[in-house]
């Protein structure tokens, strides 16, 4: 986050030809393996609001599940009681749900810090998952449920095309646009004004509170653009899995999020996008491998403590940095 | 009228008497120097101006406001800045964003989402002229020596354009060399009417050579005030509290 200066021109640099390719990338492979892509660009937005209050504030959060479980029922309950398919209906509906609870938890866990700012996020969403569970009239329960093919931008899919053939093109990039504008967005946001305030009151809070910034405010404001973030991954999650199940709104799901930051690396930018793309690669292929799939993460995660402690994008940088100083 | 006057400031920490009905006041552009042993209950009377702890009773007035039971914000607002004893400045960001931080902060500029800090040309070169009138270049602030953190410590909070500046321990931990270059520095913005400044301070040498003025706190009350030649003179102050530190001083300068 600090080693190297950041400008919005390097930044573009490095982004673009990363963008070409995620562009391209749909004529060159099979659809199956473009929709695991697109699971994985969605995974990364939720990462990155996650790690605006871990990586850039300095708060643990054990309840993001909360938030992307809200961008998906709201999804859910759209289609249920409103019986509307649009999926900027979807977008608004979601990302309303998700602000709304998301200020609301956020001015409650706010005030805390620490172990007991994570156990609150925890209890908080554990209360959302078990009105998931329990209220199955309204929920579906653990049947869950469904969410038909939206249309986009106001064109329905034509009939008789194969579900596959539309998630693996036009929703993949209806994903990888809004992955490209957030993931900008969130850039602009942790190099602004606001931003550094937050990674002063990461570094020490007593200290910025006395130069004068408000600190629980700040974490409040943060709170709530993380929890809008995840919800928004939820919000495009649930098409593309076409199915939405308390699953999502149990803490180990939160679990899920924390794991993708923590691989990519917490203390860079990059580090939850890189972080949400592989490990979704890296699950999919251990269930499609093995029935003890559990223990090839877990593995992974230990692995990942002891010898990668920066992460994917942490470690890359560092090695970047040193051959560079050797150079 | 004195800048910042306090009236029977009290503060218990259980059955201590912290701060005991203390009358405290500094003068527009001194540099006053708070001393007395450890636990005599300066950095507690700083903290109690600062916002830092409520008090228990008295008032605090600063330009004839009363400002008591203000927010930390709004003290920040009206010109109270302080620095702490343990160094605390923000590791991860490099010197010139601590310093533009604090700038930005102070202008209101932090509630600013979706700017970038670094096209802020006008905060930046305000930051660097701090930076230079603390003779400090660029570098991040995690790295630096005792000595410079310190320095990076007092540009903060003088990036916020204070009236008044609560120094703790402006120079502790930090070598005897590197001691001079920090008052230097201190005195000169305080002689360039820039800034009121209050330092806690322990070291003797540092604190007769460079303040205006000098109180005495022992117990949680005042001991005694008054120049530098004056406190020196003082029997109460060099028999209960200074004793052998002041001889080793004396015998120093002889």
């Amino acid at each position: 986050m600090s080693s190297i200066p950041a400008s919005p021109k390097r930044a573009l640099l490095s982004a673009i030809p990363i963008a070409v390719i995620l562009f391209f990338l749909p004529l060159l492979v099979a659809p199956y393996q473009v929709t695991l892509l697109a699971y994985g660009l969605i995974f990364a937005i939720a990462a990155l609001g996650f790690n605006l209050l871990l990586g850039y504030t300095g708060l643990l959060s054990f309840g993001h599940s909360a938030y992307f479980g809200l961008g998906a029922y709201a999804v859910a309950f759209i289609v249920k009681y409103l019986e509307i398919t649009s999926m900027e209906v979807f977008l608004l509906g979601g990302v309303l749900a998700s602000a709304a609870v998301a200020a609301l938890f956020g001015f409650l866990c706010v005030r805390y810090t620490r172990i007991f700012f994570g156990i609150l996020t925890l209890a908080l969403s554990q209360v959302l998952w078990s009105l998931a569970f329990k209220f199955y009239w309204v929920t579906g329960g653990t049947d869950g449920l469904r969410v038909p093919t939206p249309s986009l931008m106001g064109v329905r899919n034509p009939a008789g095309e194969d579900k596959m053939i539309f998630l693996a093109h036009r929703y993949y990039y209806y994903v990888l646009v809004i992955f490209l504008v957030g993931a900008s967005v969130m850039w602009v946001i942790v190099h602004s004004p606001f931003g550094k305030a937050l990674q002063a009151i990461r570094d020490n809070e007593t200290r910025a509170e006395f130069v004068g910034v408000q600190v629980w405010r700040y974490r409040w404001v943060a709170f709530l653009v993380s929890g809008i973030y995840t919800g928004l991954a939820g919000t495009l999650w649930v098409p593309l899995n076409g199915l939405t199940t308390p699953d999502i709104l149990h803490w180990t799901f939160s679990g899920k999020i924390v794991f993708f930051t923590v691989l990519g690396g917490f203390q860079t930018f990059t580090g939850p996008i890189i972080g949400g793309v592989v490990y979704n690669y890296l699950e999919t292929y251990a269930v499609g491998h093995t029935v003890y799939w559990q223990m090839v993460l877990g593995v992974v995660l230990v692995l990942l403590v002891l010898v990668l402690p920066a992460g994917i994008a942490g470690t890359a940088n560092r090695l970047i940095l040193k051959l560079r100083r050797e150079a | 009228m004195s800048l910042l006057e306090t009236k029977s400031l009290t503060k218990y920490f259980g059955d201590t008497h912290a701060v005991d009905h203390v009358d405290f006041s500094v003068a527009q552009g001194e540099l006053l120097a708070l001393i007395g042993s450890n636990g005599a209950g300066k950095t507690t009377l700083v903290n109690l101006i600062s916002g830092l702890l409520r008090p228990d009773s008295g008032t605090i007035l600063f330009q004839g406001a009363d400002v008591t039971v203000m927010s930390v914000h709004d003290r920040i607002r009206a010109g109270i800045a302080r620095s702490f004893q343990l160094v605390t400045v923000f590791d991860q960001l490099d010197m010139l964003d601590n310093v533009c931080l604090a700038i930005f902060a102070r202008d209101g500029k932090t509630r600013r989402l979706l700017s970038l800090a670094n096209s802020d040309h006008a905060v930046s070169e305000e930051a660097l002229g701090v930076l230079r009138e603390f003779g400090k270049a660029n570098l991040l602030a995690g790295g630096l020596a005792q000595g410079e953190r310190k320095l990076l410590d007092v540009a903060i909070a003088y990036a916020l354009r204070p009236k008044l500046l609560f120094l703790d321990e402006p120079t502790s931990g930090v070598s005897t060399r590197e001691k001079a270059p920090i008052m230097d520095i201190i005195t000169s913005i305080v002689r360039s009417g820039k800034i009121t400044a209050v330092i806690i301070e322990h070291d003797m040498d540092v604190v007769f050579r460079y303040s205006d003025r000098i109180v005495v706190m022992h117990e949680g009350a005042i001991l005694a005030e008054g120049t530098p030649d004056e406190i020196r003179r003082n029997e109460q102050v060099t028999t209960t509290l200074l004793g052998t530190r002041l001889e080793a001083h004396e015998h120093a300068r002889a």
